[in-house]
């Protein structure tokens, strides 16, 4: 008997996030960067670190990237991610500027789920692409091997 | 003036029993142990005139205050950020007391796993407008999750394996098998019980993992001058610190130039800044284990190893009571006494510099007592 298992989502109207979640509905993976000096920041955010200036503006990175680390988590969970468990969920560094880091998941295809990779396959370094699935409103960035 | 250095003492201890599922409610428990600690120490609750404790405790100074019968209460504080707050309250208590803010402070946390603020994970909205909007859609949502993130890398990156993971999980239990007030007294556990364990986040299985208790703990603070007239040993604040380090983003700390470099690392730097004791010098430590990876990250930060040697760090029993080189989380810890959020922890330093530890370290001058790593933390460094 099927409950409406619910993802959780971002708020498309987050504040400071909003530029990211417009831009992964166009099928582009935007960072922030600074107006002043130029230096990516993430997660968005309104003043930047390094020289204070408060002009931002969003900048398309290349969409590729590397493991940085993984997880595989097991229940208990939340009910939507309970029905996929043990699924993967990895961070990534991106090519760009691998100071930068995103959570995500690695898929077999681009329409894959989080539970099809083979966890124990899973490489910390190994190169990955970005891929985008829409889950009702939102378009979420997730990761393919190259 | 310079420092709260050994002016300032807890002198009065008190804990409720930990269990699931206690009938007291969260303010009762707490009103339990602030009136269990001030009994140990002989004094009025008329004389409290400061507080603090978690933004996280439920229990407000007032509700706490009009139940326990405090006089006026000039000073009131409350640290944030979860785990990272135990020893913050110490400090903060122990600062007003030296600033004259206050003469009897009281620091507390209770907690009940079936409360709304027990697992505040599973209250995320659906949809979620701040940080979590990062790393909960993928799936990463619960601490657990957050945590076994790093030790992967830190796997990677140094070299630590499941069973350095096991060491921490078995030293903690041995401990808390001389502790009758454990949760887990009676409960041995052995490393293949450990590896048979099942999953919970990968590579963390159930016995890295803390505890989930009801109970409330609760210290009393008071000048060293105070404290020579009181009838226990006082365990006197040597060097209190929290540490907050650049580009931090609490539990998820992927973001950051060095992500393994934690809050530890920020603590300790003035921790030891203002202590006569270097790491070297301390025989014994709680350290905070809502997680076993937070032991190594812990080491590596409160100066007990180099960096990437804190999964090293626990063979040949090191963490063990009563002859390794540094005997952690005596009573048990968070894995395997109680997990009232690091609070039982501080309780644990305060009888070894008493001397009245079920695993008593034989000559503890000085204790560390940290709170939780990956999370904007405190420590704290008593002696007697
Ligand atoms: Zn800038």
């Amino acid at each position: 008997m099927a409950t409406e298992a619910k993802f959780l989502l971002p708020d498309l109207e987050s504040e400071d996030a909003a530029p990211f979640w417009a831009g992964t509905a166009r099928g582009e993976l935007l960072v922030q960067a600074c107006g002043a000096c130029g230096r990516w920041r993430f997660p968005p955010r309104p003043m930047c670190p390094y020289c204070r200036s408060v002009e931002t503006k969003w900048e398309a990175a290349s969409g590729n990237a590397t493991i940085w680390s993984y997880v595989v988590p097991h229940p208990p969970l939340l009910p939507a991610y309970a029905e996929l468990a043990p699924y993967n969920v990895i961070v990534v560094a991106l090519d760009d500027d691998p100071k930068i880091r995103m959570v995500g998941n690695l898929l077999a295809s681009p329409e894959g789920a989080i539970n099809e990779i083979d966890p124990a396959s899973i490489v910390i370094g190994e190169p990955v692409r970005v891929v985008f699935q829409q889950i009702d409103d939102v378009a979420i960035p997730r990761w393919v091997r190259k | 003036m310079s420092g709260i250095k050994d002016r300032v003492a807890i002198v009065g201890i008190g804990q409720t029993a930990f269990g699931k599922g206690l009938e007291d409610t969260e303010l009762s428990l707490a009103c339990q142990a602030i009136s269990m600690a001030l009994d140990d120490c002989g004094i009025a609750p008329s004389e409290v005139d400061g507080t603090a404790s978690f933004t996280m405790e439920l229990n407000r100074e007032v509700d706490i205050a009009r139940n326990v019968g405090f006089g006026d209460v000039t000073f009131f504080s409350q640290v944030g950020y979860g785990g990272g707050a135990g020893c913050g309250t110490i400090l903060h208590a122990a600062m007003a007391v030296a600033t004259g803010q206050c003469n009897v402070a009281v620091a507390w946390r209770a907690r009940k796993r079936a409360s709304k603020a027990s697992r505040p994970w599973a209250q995320t909205p659906q949809r979620i407008d701040d940080q979590w909007q990062w790393s909960r859609p993928f799936g990463l949502g619960r601490p657990v999750d957050e945590v076994a993130m790093l030790m992967r890398r830190y796997m990677h990156q140094y070299g630590g394996t499941r069973d350095h993971l096991a060491n921490v999980a078995l030293a903690f239990r041995k401990h808390a098998n001389r502790n009758p007030n454990a949760t887990m007294y009676d409960r041995p556990l052995t490393r293949e019980q450990y590896m048979e364990a099942r999953w919970i986040s990968e590579p963390l299985c159930l016995f890295d993992n803390c505890l989930e208790t009801d109970g409330a703990l609760a210290t009393v603070l008071v000048s060293a001058d105070r404290a020579k007239d009181l009838p226990q040993k006082p365990a006197f604040v040597h060097s209190a610190a929290q540490g907050l380090p650049p580009q931090h983003q609490t539990m998820i700390n992927y973001f950051n130039d060095d992500p393994l470099l934690g809050p530890s690392w920020a603590a300790a730097d003035q921790l030891w800044r203002e202590s006569d004791f270097k790491p070297a010098d301390v025989k014994c430590a709680q350290i905070y284990d809502a997680f076993s990876p937070l032991i190594p990250l812990s080491l590596e930060g409160y100066g007990f190893c180099e960096r990437g040697e804190g999964a090293e760090f626990t063979n040949d029993g090191a963490l063990e009571w009563p002859d390794g080189r540094l005997p952690t989380n005596t009573a048990g810890g968070g894995m395997s006494e109680a997990y009232v959020h690091g609070f039982n922890l501080v309780l644990e330093g305060v009888r070894q510099m008493r001397g009245t530890s079920t695993s008593q370290v034989e000559n503890a001058d000085t204790c560390l007592v940290t709170s939780g790593e990956g999370v904007p933390t405190s420590a704290l460094l008593l002696r007697n």
